[in-house]
């Protein structure tokens, strides 16, 4: 069924959506990481499940084995996860620096006491 | 049978990816966001990633979820709920933006089809010849280490950059402004004091 198909990549448009949804709508900024953590997830697995190849296996040379999926996104990939966790922890200092500042993590409670500071 | 297996592992994750949204407390959403990352781990191993399915459940699952679990330790772990209003705006942007990326899937080769043009450019020369090109049974380690070096060089630059942010925010720079501000800070913190 999921093979020869196009469900793989709509489930994952989903979880895409879902993850944009999430950073769109929630105002609190560790929630937002949330979002775009599980948007970044969600566009790895879009990649790789266009590696794919019906009646492969990974990758790795053996005895027996000629149909292998492709490696290339698989590389790409491994970089895109750890770029992510890099930018994930540039973005919760960024909120620690922001809660020793403004003493709340929520977004609209911020822009508030930013208005009274102004006024 | 491989088929269960995916839509027993899409299933859990559009039910987390669900739960994500709907609950205000953020140490119970941390921890779901582990067990997404896990899952999708498990995807990976399923679709033949394996090299990209142990470094997110590495990376992904554990470094991640301990990030975010250090800077709720640090904030505040469940969400205020003083603004929350439904958005209906935010849902539309989603559906319609989801509703586009459909459509562009009905021009993309088909899950798992050999003669799409992404198997045909340069991956048949990595398959082919990395065994004696390279000498590493592991084509993907043969790929990132060798023919594409210079990507995994960038990565190193931008994980460094942002051990310098990083540092820049929480670590020593703080403490040296601090520290030249401790003249005005002083007479403020022992008013509180007393």
């Amino acid at each position: 069924m999921f093979e020869g198909g196009l469900y793989p990549y709509w489930i994952v448009i989903f979880l895409m959506m879902t993850g944009l949804y999430v950073v769109i709508s929630r105002d609190n900024l560790v929630k937002k990481v949330i979002g775009l953590n599980i948007f970044q997830v969600s566009v790895i697995m879009f990649y790789v499940a266009m590696g794919k190849v019906r009646g492969g296996t990974a990758p790795i040379e053996a005895e027996g084995f000629t149909i292998y999926s492709n490696p290339l996104p698989h590389v790409l990939m491994l970089t895109a996860i750890v770029v992510g966790v890099a930018t994930t922890a540039l973005a919760l200092s960024l909120v620690v620096r922001i809660n020793e500042a403004y003493a709340t993590i929520e977004e609209d409670e911020i822009r508030e006491l930013e208005r009274e500071e102004e006024a | 049978m491989i088929d269960v297996i995916h839509i027993v592992l899409f299933t859990f994750l559009a039910v987390i990816a669900i739960a994500i949204i709907r609950l205000r407390d953020l140490f119970a959403a941390v921890m779901l966001m582990g067990i997404f990352s896990l899952l999708s781990a498990s995807l990976f191993t399923v679709m033949d990633a394996v090299d990209v399915a142990f470094t997110e459940a590495a990376v992904g699952a554990g470094v991640s979820t301990i990030l975010m679990l250090a800077t709720l330790s640090l904030t505040h772990s469940s969400e205020s709920t003083r603004y929350a209003r439904p958005r209906p705006m935010a849902l539309v942007a989603v559906v319609l933006t989801g509703a586009a990326l459909v459509y562009a899937t009905f021009d993309m080769p088909r899950y798992g089809d050999p003669a799409a043009p992404i198997h045909h450019h340069v991956a048949d020369h990595y398959i082919e010849d990395t065994d004696d090109e390279i000498g590493v049974p592991n084509m993907v380690t043969a790929i990132l280490a060798s023919y594409r070096g210079y990507d995994t060089w960038g990565e190193t630059a931008v994980i460094f950059t942002a051990c310098v942010g990083v540092m820049m925010l929480l670590g020593g720079a703080r403490t040296f402004y601090r520290w030249r501000h401790r003249e005005e800070d002083e007479p403020e913190e022992a008013g509180e004091a007393s």
